[in-house]
């Protein structure tokens, strides 16, 4: 039961911000109840804090020294965050095209020979997941997800990459990724989508939240390119199927 | 309507603002001035908000003209040599650039960031009410880059507002002070103590996003491998390597390395006008002083316009000239009591 789950720890983030760590590894549960504090804090703000952000096992948590001190806004938290959990929101499912392979993604082959398998059993299991976006960070729209196929985890790359491009879709330790802009990576290369999770002028600009449930499928490079061109343009390529 | 041309300008020098608040859900870095109160102090010279869209000039020298009409600025943060038309320019002070004079800016000396505000402030298309650069995901506006020679502000005419300088406080010295954590206890207490003890410098290859400190290799108690969690300006990440990053303003908004330490707010800016080179030294305080300190921070941010005086009152002398500078930035983060003052005479 979630609320017999052991209380969060407060970790002082400077004199301005506050992590509330639930868990210190990836655990769907502790993302659950990380995401519970955060709406939690939405529905009933608590005058000083600026901004949360969660992430996979944390929520960050800004505010204002001047209006709030550490010490009551660290009991106030973890008042909120004994709560008993909400029943579970029915999260938003979105089917997101990949290009895998070849230029797209071009760790394919290599990971493929890492498994001992080939390159269409790495995108099969791979499209076989069903994934939770666990936190957006690092970079606008970079979504983590959990879920990952045990048999795909593996170390990530040893020499990092100082850019790799827009929209790839990549594994590196335990985790997948859905990445939307060029960044450096140490992570490994499956494919890329034309699905833009952050778009500055399209509403809404950022497409995934923490909570959303994300499945895989392939498409042809020459899709990619239609539906790259389209995506350009403000179109939302992504598939949304929980409605 | 004037205008304000960017005739030459060094790398590392963009536009600025308070930053970008509310989407680092989203992966949106924050961004925003290096030194948010040189920023603030140069805004307030020209009658802007505090936390109004400047230029932020890295270390290197800029110039700047004046075009269809006269335009009034103000400088403050690293100390430089500014001049226009070959007059003297003092730092913390306003001027109003006629139509066609440039203002020469040379390198920063005793700092890194030097801020140039301007009049009704710079124009843009703010994206989460910021018009801060962040050039890596090409944000920031009129330019979502560092800025270039050619580059142009549409200002407002200058208003002939009387010039001002501003009274600062003497700068803090002594080291820059830190809260322990989030992951403190990813080190033993020698290590923690190696991080508190030793003198550190900043790497040639720090930048916005990260400070990159040279000392001795920090050891982990478990490894170099966290599950990625949020991060703030001033969180000081310790990679495999034992480096420690501090994380500036364009820094990721998580980050896997465990943090042993995170600069205080009202340090921040102290840390960021630190040249590459330079020795200094962390000192650990307790959450209740460096929250004391913030407060503080921020009062002083929010009374500078109690601090503006006519700029009449100071005879453009080189003493008096030298006497801003050093009242500007020049940052000494050594031990308490080694300030030393760098502007030359």
């Amino acid at each position: 039961m979630a609320a017999t789950l052991p209380p969060p720890r407060l970790l002082p983030s400077g004199d301005s911000a506050v992590t509330v760590e639930f868990s210190r590894t990836i655990d769907d549960a502790a993302n659950e109840r990380v995401l519970a504090l955060d709406k939690a804090l939405a529905a009933s703000p608590i005058d000083g804090i600026t901004e949360t952000v969660p992430t996979y096992r944390s929520l960050l948590v800004h505010y204002d020294p001047g209006k709030i001190g550490f010490d009551a806004l660290g009991e106030k938290l973890l008042a909120l965050a004994s709560q008993p959990l909400p029943p579970p929101a029915k999260a938003r499912r979105w089917r997101i095209p990949v290009a895998y392979g070849g230029e797209h993604g071009i760790d394919l082959e290599d990971v493929a020979k890492t498994l001992n398998t080939t390159p269409d059993d790495v995108v099969a299991r791979h499209v076989a997941g069903d994934y939770r976006v666990a936190m957006i960070g690092f970079t606008p729209g970079w979504s983590y997800l959990s879920g990952l196929d045990k048999s795909l985890h593996m170390s990530r790359r040893q020499n990092p990459r100082l850019l790799t491009p827009a929209g790839t879709i990549s594994i590196g330790g335990v985790q997948a990724g859905i990445q939307c802009l060029a960044a450096p990576s140490g992570w490994h290369l499956l494919g890329r989508t034309p699905v833009r999770t952050y778009q500055l002028h399209r509403n809404p600009t950022f497409l995934t939240e923490p909570g959303d449930r994300v499945t895989f499928f392939a498409i042809d490079h020459k899709t990619f390119e239609e539906q790259d061109r389209a995506a350009e343009a403000g179109e939302i390529i992504a598939e949304r199927v929980d409605a | 309507m004037s205008r304000l041309i960017v005739a030459s300008i060094g790398p590392a020098s963009s536009v600025q603002d308070g930053g970008r608040h509310g989407a680092q859900r989203y992966g949106l870095t924050v961004s925003g001035a290096m030194d948010r109160l040189a920023l603030a102090a140069a805004n307030t010279l020209v009658g802007n908000d505090p936390f109004a869209a400047a230029v932020e000039i890295g270390p290197f020298g800029a110039t700047f003209t004046a075009r269809d009409g006269a335009v009034r600025i103000a400088i403050a943060g690293a100390p430089r040599n500014a001049d226009i038309g070959g007059r003297p320019m003092a730092m913390d002070n306003s001027v109003t650039l006629k139509d066609g004079e440039t203002l020469t800016l040379g390198f920063a000396r005793g700092g890194a960031f030097t801020y140039l505000a301007i009049e009704g402030a710079i124009k843009g298309e703010p994206v989460f009410g910021s018009l801060a650069v962040n050039a890596r995901a090409g944000l920031g506006s009129p330019y979502p880059r560092p800025l270039q020679a050619g580059d142009e502000f549409i200002v407002d005419a200058a208003s002939g507002a009387p010039e001002l300088r501003i009274e600062l406080p003497k700068p803090v010295s002594g080291p820059i002070r830190v809260v322990l954590g989030p992951q403190d206890d990813e080190f033993d207490d020698a290590n923690k103590a190696l991080f508190l003890g030793s003198e550190w410098k900043i790497s040639a290859t720090s930048d916005r996003m990260g400070y990159r400190l040279e000392g001795p290799a920090i050891k982990h108690l478990h490894g170099h491998n966290i599950v990625s969690d949020g991060t703030v300006n001033g969180s000081i990440q310790v990679p495999g390597n034992g480096a420690p990053i501090a994380l500036m303003m364009d820094r990721g908004t998580s980050g896997g390395y465990p943090k042993i330490a995170t600069v205080i707010t009202a340090d921040v800016g102290r840390l960021a006008q630190i040249s590459a080179g330079t020795g200094f030294r962390f000192k650990a305080v307790t959450m209740a002083e460096a929250q004391d300190e913030a407060r503080k921070f921020q009062q002083l941010i929010g009374t500078l316009p109690d601090r503006l005086r006519s700029s009449d009152t100071v005879e453009l002398n080189i003493e008096a000239l030298s006497d801003a500078n050093v009242a500007g930035y020049a940052v000494s983060a050594m031990d308490a009591g080694t300030w030393q003052v760098t502007a030359e005479p």
